[in-house]
């Protein structure tokens, strides 16, 4: 196994943390360990290191190919490099390659849970409902029970009628 | 203009407001961060765009019924002593203070809410309750976001929840956060694991002021970090877990303390008095310091008949704007440790030396 940071030598440092249910994993070789401080495999937020990682590696990315910039605020990558923020609420969807990795390692999870403004509520339980029909769809499909399929197929028309807009 | 000393109440009446267990957590507050959807982020609009923001939700934030009797007002009318006075009274952050042109402020004279307009984001409301009070905070919190979205276009995106300036606020924007007296744990020298396995949880623990400040009068603020995947009521019921165990540990603490080394308490307790009570100048960092241990004392009811409010009052008034604010002429940082000193020992001239048999 290769170290993840040089790529070059053999992993010998092995550090799996847990953080509420991901599990995140690092291997290094001995000199890159010592270089980031992990001789005390105590003291060390390994998010903090994750999160250094994954930021580099998706700026490398941008540096390949042409600079993404913000339709909407000209806000670029390079600018999200200098402050850590972000331009304005359209940036996110113009990032949101890059933003995903780390959005992952900064958060429980990546899809939000919890408040919407109210004239979103509904649209949005809608939406939450659909996908939960369409996952009973494809097992229903794959257990062969077309009986329910075709039940599921009917609520799933009536709902998306209902509620097309997926509100961005 | 308005005058904001003139607006808030006395330093005295705000430390008189009590909540449960405010022996040990001093104050708590929920911040919500909201941006409206067709602007840029404060930090990267120019000028123009951030005025405009401003003059749109000053006026909506003011409209609102819970700030009926409020102090609202752009950054920049404001002077850097009325800036430095409301981060002592915890109503603004300090980036929030460096802000001028362009940004604003609404504060309730109740101190109950305080909404900052283009600081890193377009709003930053706060609720704040005296104690240990999260969840009032947050329901309070949450009805004043409600009011708001009425009025205002706040950008939402249905995966990533409410969008911030800086993708760790991302989701529900929240900031649940607590700010603890933990002289007990400090004296045992058990502050530090308790810290680290605090911030195991995934939570983060600052000092007096908030981020990259240091804890000055052994008080530590403990706040959530990740905002994205759990509801508000998730977090802040872990919130309230992990406060319910920490005042466990600092009562224990305490207990042990002075059961097991209670000369190394009295010790304590009886120089910062001394201290305090005698001293002819001193800064405003020892100031918080000592009062620390003197409010444990009152706590340890070594100081018969004082009441922590008298302690809760110093530590706000002895600090630099506060002290400022009440003497006319500009002063300079030694004399303000004269009249720091002369107003702690006018102070505690009757409250007698620590009871400790």
């Amino acid at each position: 196994m290769q170290c993840c940071v040089c790529k070059e030598k053999p992993a010998t440092v092995h550090l799996t943390q847990i953080v509420g249910e991901k599990m995140q994993k690092l291997d290094l070789c001995e000199d890159c360990a010592k270089a980031k401080g992990f001789n005390d495999p105590t003291s060390f937020a390994m998010a903090d290191l994750m999160l250094g990682l994954g930021a580099s590696q998706e700026l490398d990315a941008s540096a390949a190919g042409t600079e993404i910039k913000c339709p909407r605020c000209g806000f670029s990558q390079a600018d999200f490099k200098k402050s850590g923020r972000l331009g304005c609420p359209e940036c996110y969807q113009t990032f949101a390659e890059g933003l995903a990795g780390l959005l992952k390692t900064m958060h429980k999870g990546t899809r939000h849970v919890g408040k919407a403004p109210e004239a979103l509520r509904q649209s949005r339980e809608a939406g939450d409902r659909l996908k939960l029909l369409q996952k009973k769809l494809t097992k229903a499909i794959s257990a062969e029970d077309y009986e329910l399929a075709a039940q599921l197929r009917d609520e799933i028309k009536a709902l998306s009628g209902a509620a097309p807009a997926k509100a961005r | 203009m308005k005058d904001i000393h003139q607006f808030l109440c006395s330093p005295a009446e705000s430390t008189h407001r009590h909540g449960p267990h405010d022996r040990i957590v001093m104050s708590s507050r929920v911040r919500l961060a909201r941006n409206l959807r067709e602007h840029a982020f404060p930090g990267w609009a120019k000028k123009p765009e951030r005025v405009k923001i401003l003059e749109t939700v000053l006026p909506a934030v003011s409209a609102l019924p819970e700030m009926a009797d409020a102090f609202g007002e752009a950054m920049d009318n404001l002077t850097a002593l009325d800036k430095q006075l409301l981060v002592e009274r915890h109503l603004i952050s300090r980036e929030h203070a460096a802000k001028n042109f362009g940004s604003g402020l609404v504060v309730n004279r109740a101190e109950t809410f305080s909404v900052m307009i283009n600081e890193e984001d377009h709003l930053r409301m706060q609720a704040l309750r005296p104690g240990f009070q999260t969840r009032e905070a947050w329901q309070a919190v949450d009805q004043l976001d409600s009011a708001l979205e009425k009025k205002l276009n706040f950008a939402f995106d249905n995966d990533l929840g409410y969008l911030t300036a800086c993708p760790t606020n991302l989701g529900t924007g929240i900031r649940v956060s607590a700010m603890l007296h933990l002289p007990g744990l400090v004296l045992a020298e058990q502050i530090n694991p308790i810290i680290q396995s605090v911030n195991k949880l995934g939570l983060a623990v600052r000092g007096l002021y908030g981020e990259g400040t240091e804890a000055l009068g052994n008080v530590f603020q403990v706040s959530n970090q990740m905002t994205l995947g759990e509801s508000e009521t998730t977090i802040v019921e872990r919130l309230e877990k992990v406060l319910g165990q920490i005042i466990e540990h600092e009562e224990n603490a305490r207990q042990t303390l002075l059961e097991k080394k209670p000369k190394v308490v009295f010790n304590h307790i009886g120089r910062a008095y001394g201290i305090l009570a005698n001293a002819h100048s001193i800064s405003s960092k020892e100031t918080m310091n000592l009062l620390s241990l003197l409010r444990l004392g009152v706590d340890m009811e070594l100081f018969p008949g004082t009441h922590r409010a008298l302690v809760d009052e110093l530590f706000l008034i002895t600090q630099p704007a506060h002290l400022q604010k009440q003497i006319s002429d500009k002063l300079s940082a030694e004399e303000r440790d004269l009249i720091r000193a002369d107003m702690v020992r006018e102070r505690l001239k009757n409250v007698s030396r620590p009871v400790t048999k």
